[in-house]
């Protein structure tokens, strides 16, 4: 018990501890020093996984659900710690994971091992500097994922933006300045917003006077102010994910900035949007979600056709791939709020919510079935989209690092010399088309399944993705890596070294171990998805199938 | 449990992923012939297995009339289970020992036809993954690994056509390929979700139950608000439309005749003998389905009926090897499409069948004559090849004749029954789409025997157009290539006699295949079956064989005696010809309205929405705003005393009339 109390917290502060150390050691050691805190994150990371208590029944499963009610039941939240930190305002440090949050830790550990070694060689300016910011980020960003405490998630929230600032502004490209501005306005603006619905929360916990997240869930709030607090929420979240229209410094920032804050910023930051709607947006202000639930849709919808189109228009590599992450995120966010559309469904044809012979039932109202592969659905195109986006980007970088080029133009025939990158690349772009048997399918497939329930229209609208995604994913490969050579700078290029292979190979086997057996990932989000999905319905409920 | 069935199962698939393995990414180590040794070995344990599978579940009659196993489950969410398992019924099986045995072949054939190939062990490796791939499409239990081999075979089959990725022509046409597959897909992923939406299952089993329940009945979908349409049929179209583009159908056919730039092995193998004939075999498997909605097979017989003549018609203008067979390739899926939506799903596999043993044949042999000929594929430089290459020839005459459906081949058998099925349902139900569905395929007999013996004429008989180089070298092509065309013309001349008693009217399906509940016109063509003899002596009665008869003549005609007429007629009919040889002018539509326009809609969302809009109107415009009112507010602050005195001076003022105003109203008002 001792040791599950206080993992999160080690493991929040072994990276920024090994950060401090990187700055402090000679130039010559920091890579390794680097290196062997970021692995020991990683390591000290996996019991979260292998520690992980799930329910093993359906009625095992619904004891669970009670996280979501006032008497909450540890079990749902595991590894908590909670300790009084500012006592005259109840703000306590506050840390647990669940089955959303744990699976996105081990990802951003994960992570932060391949931006080091993806580093090592090419960042020969301020050394030292750049992996301890990388090593301070892995921590804070392991901190925002873990906080149960509003004041504690705001802290490391906007903690964040510091080292991404520095990666972006240091060691970022010629319009690092530009990027980095907008990057940081764009961000701040939105969580100024959540700032304030945190503090309105907390006075309206009354005499409990809580910052606790946890007893956000139970605050008994009219309409209207949830559906205030759902505004100030979207826009911080819609910022990070990022969702249509508020999405234009992402591929700026991308493109600015380094290979590896390109991918932390792609593999990690963006997830903290989509993780901010399941942790704060829906089961806070659950009415105020449904009112507006359409705004979302719409937005993600118009982020995976728009966005589509606008990344097949793309020269410039690193801009397809932002492009390309805005649109797969718009079905974590269609994912997330279709549920209420299925709850009205299910409502409309109780014939519906009958589950077959071989179903396992799961949830306890039938009500919500259907919603639960939409929820699950999003979270694994999350941490699919963290190894994929990654990978593609690290791809761009192996490319960049050789011909200091980021256009498509400048490419052709790239595969004559660097045939084994050439199939790493190939695979990588299948799975951002997503090809069944990668990662990339897993979570699109069950979002268009369950979104044909909400409406029609948004799985043909979400399905789109099958043609777009592969447009420009392989219209990419075609021009960059097929062909003849096209140039006398690609007819010097060497293929990968030992070290770039070990990476890519590294996400190649994540990219298909999880395209393959993705109840992995699948069946340690089950408990907190039936949470969630009951505590919605318990909320709404009183107003589904209203005009 | 059967623990030996089960290890056997797992083997078929296994085995030449294993192959396709080791040659990818130990090509280096294991070298040439390493690899194509371990692919072979993988892929003859496979139909090895295969046949034992036949051996034990039919011959022995073991575990009745179908066997399902799961090997594990992929993921299990909100109570619907996804796995990857197998159902082995008499589909499969059929299914399986097709794809195992021509694959073998084309694995022997590659030695040949790579040989000199730097990529060959890349290739190899390639062909033993596509043959994983198909294997696990039809051993599927379930939605989502049908999704999953049909996306596989589609990657492979990209990989393929653009296998020689240096050429601009097969990079275009694998980036092509996919994308028309995807739209198709697109169809397809919908109508797997519109399954689980009212059957709540992924599983096979439990979706045909559903629906042999009558659980579709009465249940409808209102994709347009206020106008129901019935729920089985929205579900069979979409199924459909994913058949559409792995069978290459009107009109997401444009893909097959382009995907010919890739190496002719996989042309025979993939482009015509298995992965294209997966739309087949899947709307064969969904038949439980299908036979609830007459309106998605009316649709089904439309568009198999289109593709069967209309692609025919494409082969007779073409000049290059390759691409007569590809369309005659579409022609025949359309034949087969035809035999579905008929209702006589028996009669589409079994055509599938014959069709991939007689076109791989064809293809193979294609091959052969490029081999011998310096991958020369123009037809008007070859001629009189019968003399260089005697086996060519003869399995090549083999193959022709199985395509044109003369009596006693295999493809005269299939053949004969779809037409005799749209024959039987035109006098049924006397429907004007069953009617025209007759003619086209009557017709299109007319035109494969004409196409295929031009060709044939053309290549193998009169004179010799090569030039001196090539003719100097011109001889039979090595074992690796001649065996597998003669193991392949035997089933090609025998196996439609065969197996068409058991297969259409002996029942060897089972419980596979359903029929349409109101009309089986298999059951009806049955009636008048009494032995192969007769079917055949029939067959030579009816007007297919004599228009097959007249195609042949037709093309001797034109080709060996009169030459010189071709020309001229072409003139004559300059029009027809035109529309002929721009393919209708599908490619132009997609390449400059889709294509194109795709890519304008993107550059525009790209240049107006984001740059002009979001960022130069809402970001950098609120900057500006910003900008602006600071300028603004910076005046205030101009140090100057008596700007800031005045200021003092005017908000005093201010603020007095605010505080004497309502004094002052007061006053007004008393006045």
């Amino acid at each position: 018990m001792e040791f599950k109390s206080i993992l999160l917290t080690v493991i929040i502060l072994t990276p920024i501890v090994g950060g401090i150390l990187t700055l402090l050691v000679s130039e010559k050691l920091a890579r390794s020093v680097a290196l062997f805190f970021a692995v020991a994150t990683f390591a000290l990371s996996v019991p979260l996984y292998t520690d992980f208590s799930i329910a093993t029944s359906a009625s095992d499963s619904a004891a669970h659900t009670d996280f979501y009610q006032a008497d909450a039941n540890k079990r749902v939240i595991q590894f908590e710690q909670k300790i009084p930190w500012i006592k005259s305002y109840n703000v306590f440090y506050h840390v647990g994971v669940d089955g959303f949050s744990m699976p996105l830790i081990i990802l951003t550990t994960f992570i932060t091992i391949l931006v080091v070694l993806a580093g090592w060689k090419v960042i020969q300016s301020r050394p030292k500097q750049y992996f301890s910011a990388f090593l301070i980020m892995n921590g804070i960003m392991v901190g925002v994922f873990s906080a149960l405490d509003a004041v504690l998630f705001y802290l490391f929230w906007e903690a964040m933006l510091i080292p991404m600032f520095l990666i972006i502004g240091i060691w970022g490209g010629p319009r690092r300045v530009y990027a980095t501005i907008k990057f940081f306005l764009y961000t701040f603006f939105g969580s100024v917003f959540m700032l304030v619905a945190l503090i309105y929360l907390y006075y309206k916990t009354g005499d409990k006077a809580s910052f606790s997240i946890l007893d956000f869930y139970h605050l008994d709030l009219t309409l209207q102010e949830q559906m205030f607090i759902f505004v100030a929420f979207l826009l911080a979240f819609a910022v990070k994910v990022p969702m249509w229209p508020v999405h234009t410094w992402l591929p700026d920032a991308h493109v600015e900035a380094p290979t590896g804050g390109s991918v932390i910023l792609a593999a990690i930051m963006l997830k903290i949007g989509g993780y901010g709607f399941l942790r704060f947006s829906l089961p806070i202000a659950p009415l105020g979600s449904m009112e507006l639930a359409w705004l979302v849709i719409l937005m993600s919808l118009v982020a995976v056709v728009y966005i589509g189109f606008v990344a097949i228009a793309q020269q410039d590599m690193k801009k397809l791939i932002a492009y390309s992450s805005i649109a797969h995120m718009g079905f974590v966010t269609l994912g997330f709020f279709i549920v209420f559309a299925i709850f009205t469904y299910n409502l409309a044809h109780p014939e519906a919510v009958k589950v077959a012979a071989s179903g396992v039932v799961q949830g306890t109202h039938a009500v919500t079935k259907g919603a639960g592969l939409a929820i699950e659905g999003g979270m694994v195109q999350m941490i699919s989209h963290g190894f994929i986006s990654a990978a593609l980007f690290l791809c761009v970088g192996v490319l960049y690092d050789r011909m200091h080029s980021r256009q498509i133009q400048d490419y052709g025939g790239v595969a004559n010399k660097m045939p084994m990158f050439a199939a790493f690349a190939v695979l990588f772009a299948m799975a951002n088309s997503g090809l069944p048997g990668t990662s990339g399918f897993v979570g699109e497939f069950m979002v268009i399944l369950a979104s044909f329930k909400a409406n029609f229209w948004f799985a043909l609208l979400a399905a789109t993705t099958l043609i777009l995604g592969a447009a420009y994913s392989l219209w990419m490969v075609k021009r960059v890596f097929y062909g003849e050579v096209a140039n006398d700078k690609v007819a010097a290029l060497k293929d990968l070294g030992k070290r770039e292979f070990v990476i890519l190979a590294a996400l190649a086997v994540s990219v298909l171990y999880f395209g393959l057996w993705p109840d992995t990932i699948v069946a340690v989000i089950h408990d907190s998805t039936n949470g969630l999905m009951n505590h919605l319905y318990e909320n709404v409920k009183g107003s589904l199938g209203r005009p | 449990m059967d623990n030996y069935l089960n290890n056997l199962l797992l083997a078929i698939p296994l085995a030449p992923l294993g192959g396709a393995v080791l040659a990818g990414l130990f090509g280096k180590y294991i070298k040439r012939a390493g690899s194509h040794w371990v692919t072979i070995l993988g892929v003859a344990v496979s139909f090895v297995c295969a046949v034992l599978v036949f051996k034990y579940l039919v011959l022995e009659g073991k575990h009745g009339d179908k066997y399902e196993t799961t090997v594990y489950q992929w993921l299990v969410s909100d109570g619907i289970r996804f796995q990857v398992g197998f159902l082995i019924d008499r589909l499969t099986m059929v299914m399986m020992l097709v794809v195992t045995f021509v694959s073998l072949m084309v694995h022997i054939y590659t030695i040949g036809y790579m040989k000199d190939d730097p990529g060959y062990q890349r290739f190899f490796s390639y062909i033993a993954l596509f043959t994983f791939s198909m294997l696990m499409l039809v051993m599927s239990n379930n939605f989502m690994q049908l999704f999953f081999g049909w996306e596989a075979v589609g990657l492979v089959s990209y990989l393929l056509i653009g296998f020689w990725f240096k050429k601009e022509t097969a990079i275009f046409a694998n980036l092509k390929a996919f994308l028309v597959n995807r739209v198709g897909d697109f169809g397809f992923i919908l109508g797997i979700a519109a399954v689980l939406l009212y059957a709540g299952s992924m599983d096979y089993n439990e979706v045909f139950a559903f629906a042999a329940n009558k659980g579709f009945d009465n249940k409808t979908i209102e994709i347009i608000p206020g106008t129901p349409w019935s729920a089985i049929t929205v579900i069979c179209i979409l199924l459909f439309i994913g058949a559409m583009g792995k069978s290459a159908q009107v009109p997401l056919h444009v893909w097959l005749p382009d995907s010919m730039e890739g190496p002719t092995p996989i042309s025979a193998l993939i482009h015509a003998a298995t992965m294209v004939t997966a739309g087949i075999f899947m709307v064969a498997r969904m038949s439980p389905l299908y036979i609830e909605s007459e309106v998605a097979l009316m649709v089904v017989l439309s568009v198999g009926a289109i593709t069967a003549l209309f692609m025919g018609l494409l082969g007779l203008v073409q000049n290059d090897i390759k691409r007569v067979v590809a369309y005659s390739t579409l022609s025949q899926l359309g034949y087969m499409t035809v035999a579905l939506g008929t209702g006589a799903f028996a009669a589409g596999i079994f055509h599938l069948m014959t069709h991939a043993f007689f076109k791989a044949l064809l293809f193979l042999a294609a091959g052969s004559v490029i081999i011998a000929m310096h991958h020369e594929q123009d037809m008007r430089k070859m001629g009189n090849l019968k003399k260089y290459m005697p086996i060519t020839y003869i399995t090549s005459l083999v193959g022709s004749l199985a395509l044109i459906g003369f009596p006693f081949f295999s493809g005269f058998y299939s053949k004969d029954v779809i037409i005799e099925a749209t024959h039987h349902l035109a006098q049924h139900n006397g429907t004007l789409v069953a009617k025209l569905a007759y003619y086209s395929v009557l017709g299109g007999v007319f035109i494969t025997a004409l196409y295929s013996f031009r060709m044939f004429f053309m290549v193998f008989h009169g004179t010799e157009r090569m030039d001196e180089h090539t003719r100097s070298h011109l001889r039979e092509t090595p074992w690796v290539v001649t065996g597998p065309l003669i193991l392949l013309a035997i089933p090609s001349v025998f196996i439609g006699a065969m197996v068409i008693h058991p297969m259409l009217f002996g029942g060897f399906f089972g419980g596979a295949i359903k029929a349409p509940a109101g009309y089986d016109v298999l059951a009806d063509i049955g009636k008048s079956y009494h032995g192969v003899f007769g079917f055949t002596l029939h067959g030579m009665l009816q007007p297919p064989f004599f228009l097959a008869l007249a195609g042949i003549a037709t093309a001797w005609y034109f080709i060996l005696k009169r030459p010189d007429l071709g020309a001229a007629v072409r003139t004559r009919f300059r029009a027809l010809a035109g529309l002929l040889e721009q393919k209708y002018y599908f490619d132009h539509l997609y390449q400059y309205v889709f294509a194109a326009g795709g890519r304008l809609i993107g550059r525009f969302f790209w240049r107006v929405g984001d740059v002009r809009l979001i960022d130069g109107a809402m970001v950098n415009g609120s900057a500006r705003v910003v900008a602006w009112f600071s300028g603004l507010v910076r005046r205030f602050q101009s140090g100057y005393l008596f700007h800031y005195a005045i200021a003092i001076i005017l908000g005093l003022l201010g603020m007095l009339t605010w505080l004497v105003w309502p004094l002052i109203k007061g006053v007004v008002h008393g006045v």
